[in-house]
C-alpha cells in the first residue's frame, strides 16, 4: 500500500481494508437474514404438517369408538325355529330386528303392545346391522334359542353421532335426525348404562356397508395386504436383479443408455397411466378378474419397479469401488463380488428404496380406480383373485358419502393409513441404521 | 483348485537365496500397448520382471505405471473402454490367453492397493475370504492356521491376535494396509502387485510395510508402484522408469539411481520434473 501511495498522487482513494466494519456488518446481516428465511420456511412447513395432523386426528379419533347397546334379547323360538328342526337356513327368515326392538322397549319400560310410531322410533335407534348380529349369534350357537341372551347391538349412526356431539340438540325437532322422544330414550339408556361407547373393533372387522356403524376397513386392509405382498414378490426381486445387471454387468452402449432413460421416465409416468395399462393388459387381454387384488398388485408392482431399480442402482453405486477391487484382487469372480460384498453393503439402501416404493404403492389410488377396485365389497377376500378394495380407495369412497358417521370414518381410515405409512417409514429408518456399515 | 503341497514345495525352492545379478525373469512383457478409448496410455512396453525380487515402477503421475501394473493381473478387464494388446507371460504362460481363467490368475497374482481397503468384516474374515472362495483349505482348523500364518507373515499377528473377530476397518491405516497384504498372500500367490501401498501411510507405518516387503521378497515376486524415489531406492532390486506411457529406462536399481542412461530419467530422479 505504501508503494501504491507513493506511485500515484494522494488523490487516489485508499484501498478498502480487509476488516472494514461496514462490510463486515453487511455480511453478518446477510447471514442472519438467510438463517431467518430458513427458520421461517421450516416453521411454515411444520405448521402445515401440524395443521394436517391436528385436523385428521381431531376429526378421526372418534371413529375408533362405537356406541353399542347391551340388551338382553329374547330369542323367540316361535319366530326363529317354529318347526324345532334347528335348520340353519330357516334362521335367515326370522325378524331379528323386532326382537331387538322388543328388548329395547322392555329396557325402556314401554308397554308390551307398541304402536307403529313407537316401533318406527325404536327402530331408528338401532342399526340395521343388528339383524345380522343376532342371527350370527343364533347360528353360532342354536342352543341359545328360547333363552334371553345379552347381546351387544350396534347403535344407529345417528345415535352414535349424537353421543359424539356431532348432532346439535338445540336445532328444531323437524330438522333434526332424532326426534325429542328418541332423545329422551337415548338419555335414559345412557343413564341406565345400556348404551355406551366402546373401542370400535368393527372398524377393522367389517366390510363395506351402507350404514356407517357397520362399515369397516377389513376388505381394504386385506386387499392392501395382498397387493403389498404381490408388489414385494414381484417388484423387489425383479428390480434388484435388473439394477444389479445394469450396474455391474451390462455394457455401456446405446441400448443400455436407452433403457436407463426409459426407467427414469417410467418413474415419472402418472400413476393413472399404469391403471390404464393394467386395465388393457391384465383385465382385457389376460382375462384376470376385475377388482381383484392380484391385478392391483401387478399394476402397483409395475409402478414400483422403476423406484426399486433406481434406488438399488444408487445403493450399488454408493458402494466404494475399492471394495470391488479388493474382492476382484483376491480372485473373486464378478458374481461373487456382487453377492458377497456389493449387495450386502448396498442392502440398507435397497431396503430403504424398496420400502419407500411400497409406501408409495400403499397410498396409490388412481390406478386402482381404473381396474375396478373402487367397489362395494362386503365379504372379506380369501385370495388375491377375489374382489377387494384398498385403504386409500376406501377413504375415497367414504369421503363421498354424506352421513356424519362416514365423515368420521373417512378421517379414521386416514389415521389408519397414515399409521401404516409411519410404521413402514420407521422400519426403513431402522433397517438403514441397523445394517449400515462404515468402511 | 491349486494343489497345496505343490505350492509349499515351490516356496521352499523359492526360499533359496538368489543373487541379484542372476535373477531369472518371471514376468515377461513384450510390446504391451494399452488404450483407454481413443487415448493411448502405454506404448510398446517391454519388461522382464525377475523372480523373488522387488521391482519398482517409478515415474510422474499419469505416466502409465499403474496401468501397466494392472495389466499383470488383468484388473484392467473391469474397465470397459480399456484395450490391452501385446504379450505378457508369467512363467511362460500367456495371461491374456482366452482359455485362461482370470479369477485363478488373480489368486496367483495378489494385489495391494493405494488406499487400504479391507472388507467391512472381521479381521479373520478378511483373510479367510480368498482361501474360502478358492477352496484352499479342507477344514476350519486349516483355515484358522492359514489366517494365523498370513497375519504372522504380515507382522500383524502380535497386534491383533486377541481381536481377530473385530472389524478390520477398526485398525489404524498402517495396520489396515498390512491386513491387506496378509489378505493378498492368503491365496498363496506367486506375485504380489503393490500400487503405491504407502502413499496413505505415515513414515512409521511405511517403514513397517517396507520391512515386511523385504521379508516377503524371498518367497514372492513383488512389483511396487511408487512416487517415492527414496522408497524405490531403499527396497527394490530393479527399477523401471515410465514417462508419458513409454518405458524410458529399466535396469538394476543402483544403476538407475547412480548412473541413469537417459536424460529424462536423470531429470526425474534429480527432481527437475515430476
Amino acid at each position: 500500500m505504501t508503494v501504491n501511495a507513493t506511485a500515484t498522487p494522494a488523490a487516489a482513494p485508499p484501498l478498502p481494508r480487509l476488516n472494514d466494519p461496514a462490510r463486515l456488518r453487511v455480511r453478518y446481516v446477510a447471514e442472519a437474514r438467510f438463517r431467518i428465511y430458513g427458520v421461517v420456511a421450516l416453521a411454515i412447513a411444520l405448521s402445515f404438517l401440524v395443521g394436517l395432523f391436528a385436523s385428521i386426528i381431531s376429526n378421526g379419533w372418534s371413529a375408533f369408538l362405537q356406541s353399542n347397546y347391551e340388551l338382553p334379547v329374547y330369542l323367540d323360538p316361535a319366530e326363529i325355529d317354529p318347526d324345532g328342526k334347528r335348520d340353519t337356513s330357516r334362521f335367515n327368515l326370522a325378524d331379528y330386528t323386532a326382537m331387538a326392538r322388543n328388548a329395547m322397549a322392555k329396557s325402556l319400560g314401554l308397554p308390551d303392545k307398541l304402536d307403529r310410531a313407537t316401533k318406527r322410533d325404536l327402530k331408528g335407534l338401532l342399526s340395521r346391522a343388528v339383524d345380522v348380529q343376532i342371527r350370527d349369534t343364533v347360528v353360532a350357537d342354536p342352543d341359545l334359542i328360547g333363552k334371553t341372551v345379552k347381546i351387544d347391538l350396534l347403535a344407529h349412526g345417528n345415535v352414535d353421532s349424537l353421543l359424539k356431539g356431532a348432532i346439535d340438540r338445540s336445532i328444531p325437532e323437524a330438522r333434526r335426525q332424532l326426534n325429542d322422544r328418541q332423545l329422551q330414550w337415548i338419555d335414559k339408556l345412557v343413564a341406565d348404562g345400556v348404551l355406551h361407547k366402546r373401542f370400535n373393533t368393527g372398524l377393522f372387522t367389517y366390510g363395506a356397508s351402507s350404514q356407517p356403524e357397520s362399515s369397516g376397513l377389513a376388505v381394504a386392509l386385506i386387499g392392501s395386504l395382498f397387493m403389498m405382498a404381490t408388489v414385494m414378490v414381484l417388484a423387489v426381486p425383479i428390480g434388484v436383479a435388473a439394477a444389479a445387471y445394469l450396474e455391474e454387468f451390462a455394457p455401456k452402449n446405446f441400448l443400455t443408455d436407452l433403457i436407463e432413460v426409459n426407467i427414469n421416465n417410467l418413474a415419472a409416468v402418472p400413476s393413472i397411466v399404469f391403471g390404464l395399462l393394467g386395465l388393457a393388459v391384465f383385465i382385457n387381454f389376460a382375462g384376470l378378474p376385475r377388482s381383484a387384488s392380484l391385478v392391483g398388485g401387478l399394476v402397483l408392482a409395475l409402478m414400483t419397479l422403476p423406484t426399486v431399480i433406481i434406488a438399488t442402482r444408487a445403493a450399488i453405486r454408493a458402494v466404494p469401488p475399492s471394495i470391488r477391487e479388493a474382492a476382484l484382487g483376491v480372485g473373486a469372480s464378478k458374481m461373487q463380488t456382487l453377492f458377497h460384498h456389493v449387495l450386502p453393503l448396498a442392502f440398507p439402501g435397497i431396503m430403504t428404496g424398496t420400502i419407500i416404493g411400497l409406501v408409495q404403492a400403499l397410498g396409490e389410488t388412481a390406478p386402482l380406480l381404473m381396474i375396478g377396485m373402487v367397489a362395494f365389497v362386503v365379504d372379506i377376500p380369501g385370495s388375491v383373485m377375489e374382489p377387494a378394495t384398498a385403504l386409500p380407495v376406501q377413504i375415497y369412497m367414504w369421503a363421498t358419502s354424506a352421513e356424519r358417521g362416514f365423515v368420521e370414518r373417512t378421517a379414521g381410515a386416514t389415521i389408519v393409513l397414515l399409521a401404516f405409512l409411519f410404521v413402514m417409514n420407521a422400519a426403513a429408518v431402522y433397517l438403514r441404521r441397523k445394517f449400515e456399515r462404515t468402511w | 483348485m491349486v494343489n497345496r503341497t505343490e505350492i509349499m514345495d515351490h516356496q521352499v525352492i523359492a526360499g533359496q537365496p538368489v543373487a541379484v545379478a542372476d535373477l531369472a525373469p518371471m514376468i515377461v512383457a513384450r510390446k504391451v500397448n494399452v488404450h483407454y478409448g481413443a487415448k493411448q496410455a502405454l506404448f510398446d512396453v517391454d519388461v522382464d520382471v525377475p523372480r523373488n525380487a522387488i521391482t519398482a515402477f517409478i515415474g510422474p503421475s499419469g505416466c502409465g505405471k499403474s496401468t501397466f501394473l494392472r495389466c499383470i493381473n488383468r484388473m484392467n478387464d473391469t474397465i470397459a473402454i480399456c484395450k490391452v494388446s501385446g504379450d505378457i507371460t508369467i512363467d511362460g504362460q500367456d495371461i491374456y490367453d482366452p482359455d485362461l481363467d482370470v479369477v485363478e490368475l488373480r489368486a496367483r497374482v495378489g494385489m495391494v492397493f493405494q488406499k487400504p481397503n479391507p472388507f467391512p468384516k472381521s479381521i479373520y474374515e478378511n483373510i479367510a475370504y480368498g482361501p474360502r472362495i478358492h477352496g484352499l483349505t479342507r477344514s476350519k482348523k486349516e483355515l484358522d492356521d492359514l489366517v494365523e500364518e498370513c497375519l504372522e507373515k504380515a507382522g500383524l499377528l502380535k497386534e491383533v491376535h486377541d481381536r481377530l473377530h473385530e472389524p478390520g476397518t477398526g485398525l489404524s491405516g498402517g495396520q489396515q494396509q498390512r491386513l491387506c497384504i496378509a489378505r493378498a498372500i492368503a491365496t498363496r500367490p506367486e506375485v504380489i502387485l503393490m500400487d503405491e501401498p504407502c502413499s496413505a501411510l505415515d513414515p512409521i507405518a511405511t517403514a513397517k510395510v517396507e520391512e515386511l516387503m523385504e521379508e516377503l521378497k524371498s518367497n514372492y515376486t513383488m512389483i511396487i508402484v511408487t512416487h517415492s524415489m527414496q522408497q524405490a531406492a531403499r527396497i527394490s532390486q530393479r527399477t523401471a522408469f515410465f514417462h508419458l506411457g513409454k518405458l524410458v529406462e529399466f535396469g538394476a536399481t543402483r544403476d538407475i539411481f547412480t548412473n541413469p542412461q537417459d536424460k529424462r530419467t536423470q531429470d526425474y530422479i534429480t527432481g527437475r520434473f515430476g
